[in-house]
């Protein structure tokens, strides 16, 4: 007997109860539709903060003082100050696939303008900074390299702060703004950026020079960090290489000494915030898992009352010639079929429910074409694992008992 | 007689093992029946002819002794081929005619040569089709059997048994379900089918049936009581014509 005239009795079979079938059937429909959704939100903030990053400027790279940090122990001052201006002239004339870079140190401090003032920070870095960061100066100038080598009294302030320190709206150009006791001129402001996807205000933020936070504001002699840019985007490793070697060879570190320092970059930054969010995906699509299961139990279920309100058709059909073969593909057929059918209307609700989540929520999603396909196939297996207990059952009935079956 | 054997069984034993008791359902059973015999087989509950049909319809092997269906040695045959065998060969009837609910008796019909993959499914719609008429349903064959009287769904039952060929037609207790006016258009239905040559083996307890048949084996305790022909065929079609017309 063929498949085709096999599928064509069990689609009649399912036919005869409706109701029971579609309701079998919601099960591997919710399951799949959740699945389906928890993947496109996973997906969807993955995306999200890989634009947010690239944005940011995937070429990135972050230099920062002491070894790196791992679970909570606490460092020593003097391991914090292992990154000296001098690194960074040496990184500055001996590297050759950088870019841009910085130094940066910050101070944390009151801004005040009169009567308005506001807690930030002051960032101290150099001219390239914008470029790393890929930030503009959208009014007045940035300013300069002799302002640099001056420590001169000015700064670039960011949205957030001119709001806040001249909240009547006045041009910002010119003003001499306070920064704890030290008076800055401000000569320029960036351009606006919003929040994160960390939640971060991007515009809360004033560039200072960085020699100036170093004399004026901190007096002390080394960087907190430094900022670079790698040439290219996807040689970001060969990068920092080379900067690990500057920085060993300037910090006369012995071979079997370990870093004093930690380099990152920012796809590395990247990779952990995505799989922090790979692993939220993860675990929600193994709750929407669990519910798929629990649909495959639900055919099982219905399979198994179906084989023993059936057994006089079995009986019947066994008499007549069916094979016990024949038995079990017709009952695995039906519970394919419910599976399958089930997992089309899943998707069809998933892709529903993602888009109602896009509309209404305004969250990042997107619908993963294997996200999809693998939902499908999961069905399928599904639907043969739990349709195969019951259609064992079905094809090793005694045919003689079953005609006889009330 | 010069007639080709239909079925061939010599001393059939068929023991049952019900807890440490062995029950002996057949207890040496042998017949021949040759093509073109209406034979029933009779006895009272608990003498055997459930197992004997069991067994001649290849659902059940016997425990000791030989059958032969058409020539064929179905002693040591496997589930698969006998279940082959039933399909080529035998031609179920059953009390409760065993229909398919909410389904079409061309659909019923078609069933057995479903599961013959050398059929083409237009072969087996005419195949079907034709059977329908022979029974005298051919207005009817689109009727889903729950829409159909006990006596028509036995008519279904009969065209099934019948669109293989079989080279025998196994009714068991056919016309149980039945007031006497349908039991008797079936059984003449039945004799029209022997008078057209097929062979039938009718399993009964009633032991009227036998007046109409070629031949009666009677059954008690496992063993034959009785094995003789019937020299006088009644007509049931004439006990038919004659009783009373429901009026309804």
């Amino acid at each position: 007997m063929n498949i085709a005239s096999l599928s064509k009795i069990a689609v009649k079979a399912l036919g005869n109860n409706k109701m029971r079938c579609f309701l079998t059937m919601l099960g591997v429909i919710i399951g799949v539709g959740a699945v389906i959704a928890m993947l496109a939100i996973g997906q969807g903030s993955k995306n999200s903060i890989k634009a947010q990053i690239s944005e940011m400027g995937s070429n990135m790279i972050m230099i920062m003082p002491g070894a790196e940090r791992r679970g909570g122990v606490r460092q020593s001052s003097e391991d914090m100050q292992t990154l000296k201006p001098a690194d960074y002239d040496a990184i500055v004339n001996q590297a050759t696939t950088i870019a841009n870079i910085t130094p940066s140190v910050s101070s944390s401090g009151q801004w005040v303008n009169g009567n308005n003032n506001y807690p930030s920070q002051a960032q101290g870095v150099n001219t390239q900074f914008l470029d790393i960061r890929q930030r503009k100066v959208t009014e007045g100038e940035m300013f300069t390299e002799d302002d640099v080598k001056t420590a001169a009294k000015v700064c670039v302030l960011g949205k957030t702060l001119v709001k806040n320190l001249f909240p009547d709206g006045t041009d910002p150009l010119g003003k001499v703004v306070r920064f704890g006791s030290i008076p800055l001129t401000v000569i320029g402001v960036l351009d606006e950026k919003g929040y994160n996807t960390m939640g971060q205000d991007q515009d809360d933020l004033a560039l200072v020079p960085y020699t100036t936070v170093m004399k004026r504001m901190l007096a002390i002699d080394y960087l907190q960090g430094i900022q670079a840019s790698a040439i290219d985007e996807n040689k970001t490793d060969e990068t920092i290489a080379e900067i690990t070697d500057i920085l060993r060879t300037n910090h006369k570190l012995r071979p079997e000494q370990e870093d004093n320092f930690t380099i990152r970059s920012m796809q590395e930054l990247a990779e952990m915030i995505s799989s922090t969010s790979s692993m939220m995906t993860v675990l929600l699509a193994a709750v929407a898992g669990i519910s798929l299961l629990v649909g495959g139990i639900g055919i099982m279920n219905i399979m198994i009352v179906s084989v023993t309100e059936r057994t006089r058709e079995i009986g019947l059909r066994m008499s007549i010639g069916a094979t016990g073969r024949d038995i079990m593909t017709q009952f695995l057929i039906e519970a394919i079929i419910i599976s399958v059918t089930g997992g089309i209307l899943g998707i069809l609700l998933g892709a529903l429910a993602t888009w109602m989540i896009k509309i209404f929520a305004n969250w990042p999603v997107q619908i993963d074409p294997s996200s999809v396909i693998l939902s499908f196939l999961v069905c399928t297996v599904i639907g043969i694992i739990f349709g195969f207990y019951p259609a064992a059952k079905a094809s090793n009935l005694d045919p003689i008992e079953a005609i006889r079956y009330e | 007689m010069g007639k080709k054997e239909i079925i061939k069984i010599e001393n059939l034993k068929r023991y049952f093992k019900v807890g440490d008791e062995t029950v002996k359902a057949l207890r040496g059973v042998s017949f021949t029946i040759h093509e073109g015999e209406f034979v029933t087989i009779m006895g009272t509950s608990g003498s055997g002819k459930s197992t004997l049909l069991n067994t001649l319809g290849c659902l059940d092997t016997p425990t000791s002794g030989e059958y032969y269906l058409d020539g064929i040695a179905v002693k040591g045959m496997g589930k698969n081929e006998r279940a082959r065998i039933r399909n080529r060969k035998i031609g179920f009837i059953f009390q409760n005619y065993n229909l398919l609910p909410k389904t079409t008796a061309l659909e019923n019909v078609e069933l057995p040569l479903l599961y013959n993959s050398s059929v083409s499914a237009k072969e087996r719609a005419e195949r079907a089709e034709k059977c329908l008429r022979e029974v005298g349903l051919g207005e009817r064959i689109y009727h889903k059997s729950n829409q159909m009287s006990g006596g028509q769904q036995q008519r279904v039952a009969i065209a099934r048994a019948l669109v293989n060929n079989p080279v025998i037609i196994l009714a068991d207790e056919a016309t149980g379900n039945l007031d006497t006016r349908t039991s008797f258009s079936i059984l003449t239905l039945f004799q029209r089918l022997h008078r057209e040559g097929k062979t039938i083996i009718f399993v009964t307890h009633n032991p009227e049936i036998a007046l109409y048949s070629s031949r009666n084996i009677m059954l008690k305790d496992g063993r034959i009581v009785s094995d003789e022909y019937n020299h006088d065929i009644k007509s049931a079609e004439e006990v038919y014509r004659n009783l009373p017309v429901d009026t309804e």
